[in-house]
């Protein structure tokens, strides 16, 4: 059988788009460590039995998250997967405070309290949801981009969705409607390595998830999905090519989970010298040094991260709880 | 393009049918060509909906008058059709999408039940999915266990959808423009069997409000509570059953969710019987609803029998003639069951 190849940490380039500047590629750093620092802290409120239910954490997998939104315009569309939070939390006029209160199921949260982790929409700011369900995002990608199309708008559709889902029926569907079409969707799937349990190695014969995209007529790019530099550039081009009408990409950014699948996994399917080989990989720390960033200023740009996260940790607890009476509110328009 | 088309908005609610009549099928086609031409965000888009003109020619002439950016063929993809649908709902378009046999929604249900149903709410009320999802089902045309389903229960029981399900040529014209300005996701089930029969319908544009109840014919004895196809068999029974001396009041509830209890009730409190009537097997089916809905309300102190369900046998719809026949109800049976029951006989 063949099996699916890792990437491997590519040469180092320039550090960062010229384009960005010093402190744009400073602000791209800070993201990611705001999402750290809201996973880390998601994490620690679960511990304390302070969040109820379930949570699937992307520490790990920042730079795809923001290495992605960094490379689209505000008024792109985002259909996100139930890896969710750093998508939410990178994409355009994102709010901290709502994010946390939503996860904390609070009334001021992005979705009132009725969506949780699993699905974080920013609707106003064309953020169309995170989803619970594996690749239920990738045949709405097709409608989007349909509605772009007929709109005339010169949007495009970003579709985030992890290696497990390129294993649904819908994947496939959904890729072939866009290419026959020409739609303006960037298919973006985060091969984190697992499906849940279930290893990239003994779930596909093949060597790229990319290679897919030959099957529909698309380009497939991989790319290592740490290197929030490489993200970027294949989103862009994606973008460029969807907002010239030639259809859509598909782009597999290979990047780890840290975490188990959710709060219940004790990881009996991997090692942890396999864990500890990719934390050597820290999307964070890689692109920190990128910067030339001294250990100081990256503990100095961590602090102001999770200070930033206290204040919404603090907003979502002053916060008021869903009103019962308001329980069937939002079933129907 | 406007966010808000006036020509769809403040259409006349269920106006005189006047003397045009045409056929079912015909109404279906004209509601869409009409919405087409005076709304940019409306679009069609199934499976052989084009040159084809949909398999039970719904479509037919619309490819050639609203061109292929309009009216989309799709590969076979319900999953696909359906996201399309939804995709396209949640940013402002509103989308028409044809599943071509309702057997073929068993396919889209993750994205019809887990997705257009649940966002909205999931969201916070902060995003609306107004698409509709059209599909012919029921038996009678020889197409054996894959091509004859009625599920149209299944969608009832998913907060978040509305269902309705048309019977005559007036009703599913009013009903198809309701179901394209109503800002929720509908599930719009059509029947084989009714696209060739003939009605009157207004040529202007107007609709049936979801959620309303039509009394089809009135009636002091019992209510028979008919949905689809069989509301026109049960209006035969009420004729065969009128020669016996027994007048049958027939509701029509047209939408199922939405559903117009007050209707049912008020007919049930006048008659005190009531006979539930649908093509879908019984187990789980609709009429299970419409009974509680009856002995949970006022209705039950009128009540001079016990409520009776007629339904589809539980068993698939099989191919022969005489079994596929006699696997739903006739007018002949409910002609019999109803008489039974109008006559204490149950």
């Amino acid at each position: 059988m063949t099996q699916i190849k890792p990437t491997q940490p590519g040469p180092a380039g320039a550090p960062f788009p010229a384009a960005w500047g010093p402190d744009g590629a400073r602000e791209k750093l800070a993201r990611m460590l705001l999402i750290r620092a809201f996973e880390e802290k998601a994490e620690e409120l679960f511990a304390l039995g302070r969040v109820h239910g379930t949570m699937h954490l992307s520490i790990g997998q920042e730079a795809t998250a923001v290495g992605a939104a960094s490379a689209l315009r505000r008024g792109d569309y985002l259909l996100n997967h139930h890896r969710g939070h750093g998508h939410c939390l990178a994409w355009f006029d994102s709010d901290v405070d709502a994010m946390m209160a939503e996860f904390m199921g609070k009334e001021t949260g992005y979705c009132r309290g009725r969506g949780g982790s699993m699905h974080i929409a920013n609707v106003d700011a064309n953020n169309l949801g995170a989803n619970g369900i594996v690749a239920g995002g990738v045949p709405i990608a097709v409608g989007v981009g349909l509605s772009i199309k007929l709109r005339q708008t010169g949007q495009v559709c970003l579709v985030g969705f992890g290696d497990g889902a390129a294993n649904e029926g819908a994947f496939h569907e959904s890729l072939n409607m866009a290419s026959i079409w020409d739609l303006p969707v960037i298919y973006l799937c985060e091969n984190n390595q697992y499906a849940m349990s279930m290893p990239v190695s003994k779930a596909f014969n093949i060597e790229r998830i990319s290679d897919r995209a030959a099957a529909y007529g698309l380009p497939g790019v991989t790319v290592d999905g740490n290197d929030l530099v490489a993200v970027y550039t294949a989103v862009a081009e994606a973008a460029a090519r969807a907002r010239a009408g030639q259809g859509p990409t598909l782009i597999e950014a290979q990047t780890y989970r840290w975490r188990g699948h959710s709060k219940s996994d004790k990881q009996a399917y991997r090692t942890r010298d396999e864990v500890k080989e990719w934390q050597q990989r820290d999307p964070i720390v890689r692109f920190a040094a990128a910067l030339g960033l001294s250990d100081g200023e990256l503990e100095a740009l961590r602090a102001e991260a999770q200070a930033r996260i206290a204040q919404a940790v603090a907003f979502a607890e002053a916060s008021p709880e869903p009103a019962v009476a308001s329980i069937a509110e939002g079933v129907y328009a | 393009m406007p966010d808000r088309v006036p020509a769809l908005e403040n259409l006349a609610v269920e106006p005189p049918a006047g003397t045009r009549e045409i056929t079912y099928v015909e109404a279906v086609r004209e509601a869409l060509r009409q919405a087409l031409a005076v709304d940019r965000r409306v679009f069609l888009i199934g499976e052989d909906i084009g040159v084809y003109g949909g398999a039970f020619g719904a479509t037919a002439g619309l490819l050639q008058d609203f061109g292929e950016e309009r009216v989309i063929d799709t590969p076979i993809s319900e999953a696909g059709i359906a996201g399309a649908c939804i995709g396209a709902a949640l940013t402002g378009m509103r989308p028409v999408g044809e599943i071509q046999f309702m057997d073929f929604v068993t396919l889209s249900m993750e994205q019809l039940v887990l997705q257009a149903a649940k966002i909205r709410f999931m969201f916070g009320g902060k995003a609306s999915v107004p698409m509709v999802l059209r599909m012919p089902g029921g038996s009678g045309t020889g197409a054996a266990a894959q091509h004859s389903e009625s599920l149209e229960n299944w969608f009832v029981h998913v907060p978040g959808l509305k269902v309705v399900m048309p019977s005559t040529p007036y009703d599913v014209k009013g009903l198809l423009l309701a179901s394209i300005l109503d800002d929720n996701p509908v599930i719009f089930v059509e029947h084989k069997l009714l696209y060739k029969t003939k009605g009157p319908v207004p040529e202007a544009m107007y609709t049936v409000p979801l959620g309303r109840a039509r009394v089809a014919r009135e009636g002091r004895d019992l209510t028979i509570v008919a949905t689809s196809l069989m509301v026109n068999r049960a209006l035969e029974a009420a004729a065969r059953l009128a020669q016996d001396g027994i007048e049958a009041e027939v509701v029509d509830p047209r939408t199922l969710n939405p559903l117009d209890d007050a209707a049912l009730v008020a007919s049930v409190k006048k008659t005190g019987r009531a006979l539930v009537v649908h093509e879908a097997v019984k187990t789980g089916g609709f009429g299970g609803e419409v009974v509680s809905r009856i002995v949970e309300s006022e209705a039950f102190d009128y009540l001079e029998a016990p409520v009776r369900r007629l339904a589809g046998l539980d068993i698939p719809i099989p191919y022969n003639r005489n079994l596929e026949y006699h696997a739903v109800p006739q007018a002949d049976t409910i002609a019999a069951e109803a008489r039974k029951l109008a006559r204490g006989e149950v």
